[in-house]
């Protein structure tokens, strides 16, 4: 019995979880609002995720000498630089 | 009501055997559970990311055409503003004029922009968060820049970005235009790109082309491909993501296979007990069957629920060292809880159904066996 009962919270987990993700795509709804205005009016182009190096920075904009650049959606040619640690002379 | 009865009978039973192999049935479910949730942490992650992506560009530049010079992004003459504005279609052309500073102080990279409206004077600045952080620095404070002659110039920062907005506007410095051109030392005619407005959505693609062929030096970039640039990274970097984990994947799928299919002679020798007290082979495989069902479902939900918790509520903590390479600007973001449904029903399908249905078949063979011969063994 022990273990419906185990299941049965996992599963109402499950449930509310599965609610709070409705919730949240519903109160998002606003902030993605305004950063779509924000983007419209700023002509931005690319999330600010990768700040390491101009095509990380701005993927779609980069040229193409660099990763991702023989056309704006192309597989990164460098796949090392999106694994490899920062090298140790460069944190000194 | 006997067959539910049946069925209890056979899952209480089930769960005292399992009990009685507790330390390696536990040790089972926790690898399993750990398998699916970093499954379910890419899945989710990814899935969740580029659909963000796609929500918060739709509003970008329909199309952005960029200058090249030997393959290389350069400055764009605003004469080619004015060729532009030409094609019939197009109902405005405006330069935009971006580029990027690197921080020697605090190692950052920044993207400074000028805003199609500046509201501050010259000589002031408003930067997102994560220059903020990065720089440590607040409004009101004084943040200077390395011109193009070497010389510092110092900037009022008037205004702090919001934080709801970092995933667009965390490294972002924005200033005004004449601070813009003295810093960097860019000409009044000169500009980084063009950001092209086009009346009708469906002309976008002939418009482009049109541009490619009336400016053969140029590159126009249509709203559609930047979307799909995030596509691409995220599936590259989620796929990167589940090959390293692919050597663990391959392990744990031989340790299940060989829990679910190999059984083990304590096994055999319950199950010919349990056919000489009296058991149908359909029974005994009922209970392999729950068997099967109780390892795998309790760890498909527990590696589901924990996915969720990592992804949604500590913001993929794990993934943040692949995500961030060697930044040292970073944005600090929640993902809004986009789950698609059918990922969900993937991973249940892969997990799920192959362990308990590979629990079945060498349980059939070993209850079909004379139970004495099973004992004696």
């Amino acid at each position: 019995m022990v273990y419906v009962v185990v299941v049965v919270v996992q599963a109402a987990i499950a449930v509310a979880l599965m609610m709070h993700a409705a919730a949240g795509r519903k109160a998002a709804g606003p902030r993605l609002e305004r950063e779509n205005r924000l983007v419209s009016s700023l002509k931005l182009t690319d999330l600010c995720l990768f700040t390491e190096a101009r095509y990380t920075r701005h993927p779609s904009m980069a040229d193409r000498n660099t990763a991702f650049q023989d056309y704006p959606f192309s597989f990164e040619h460098f796949p090392s630089g999106s694994l490899m640690p920062v090298p140790e002379i460069l944190r000194k | 009501m006997a067959w539910i009865d049946k069925q209890k009978n056979i899952l209480d039973f089930t769960l005292s055997s399992l009990l009685r192999r507790k330390g390696k049935n536990a040790a089972l479910a926790f690898v399993y559970a750990v398998v699916v949730f970093v499954l379910a942490s890419t899945m989710f992650f990814t899935h969740a990311i580029r659909k963000e992506a796609m929500l918060i560009l739709k509003d970008a530049p329909e199309i952005v055409v960029q200058r090249m010079v030997a393959g290389r992004h350069d400055l764009m003459d605003l004469k080619y503003r004015d060729g532009i504005k030409k094609i019939t279609g197009v109902s405005s052309v405006e330069g935009r004029l971006w580029g990027y500073y690197y921080d020697p102080l605090f190692r950052a990279n920044y993207t400074l922009m000028v805003p199609p409206e500046f509201k501050y004077q010259q000589g002031e600045i408003a930067v997102g968060q994560g220059v903020s952080r990065s720089a440590v620095t607040e409004e009101g404070n004084i943040m200077p820049f390395f011109g193009i002659d070497g010389r510092l110039t110092s900037f009022r920062i008037s205004e702090l970005l919001s934080s709801e907005s970092e995933l667009v506007t965390s490294d972002l410095v924005l200033m005004s235009e004449q601070d813009f051109r003295g810093l960097f030392g860019i000409p009044k005619m000169m500009v980084t790109d063009l950001a092209v407005t086009v009346g009708n959505p469906q002309e976008v693609v002939t418009i482009a082309g049109k541009i490619k062929k009336e400016f053969p030096d140029t590159r126009p970039i249509i709203r559609e491909e930047i979307i799909r640039t995030y596509d691409t990274i995220f599936d590259w970097r989620g796929g990167i993501m589940l090959v390293i984990f692919s050597g663990a994947l391959l392990a744990f799928i031989i340790f299940a296979w060989d829990k679910a299919s190999g059984l083990s002679a304590e096994e055999r020798k319950e199950i010919g007990i349990l056919k000489a007290t009296g058991w149908e082979t359909a029974d005994v495989i009922l209970m392999k069957f729950w068997e099967g069902t109780v390892i795998s479902l309790t760890s498909f939900l527990t590696g589901i629920i924990f996915a969720y918790l990592h992804v949604f509520f500590s913001s993929a903590v794990l993934f943040e060292p692949v995500l961030k390479g060697w930044a040292v600007l970073y944005p600090q973001f929640r993902l809004v809880p986009y789950i698609n449904a059918y990922q969900v029903a993937t991973l249940f399908f892969l997990t799920v159904v192959p362990y308990t249905t590979a629990t079945i078949i060498p349980t059939w063979r070993a209850a079909i066996v004379d139970p004495d011969s099973v004992m004696r063994t």
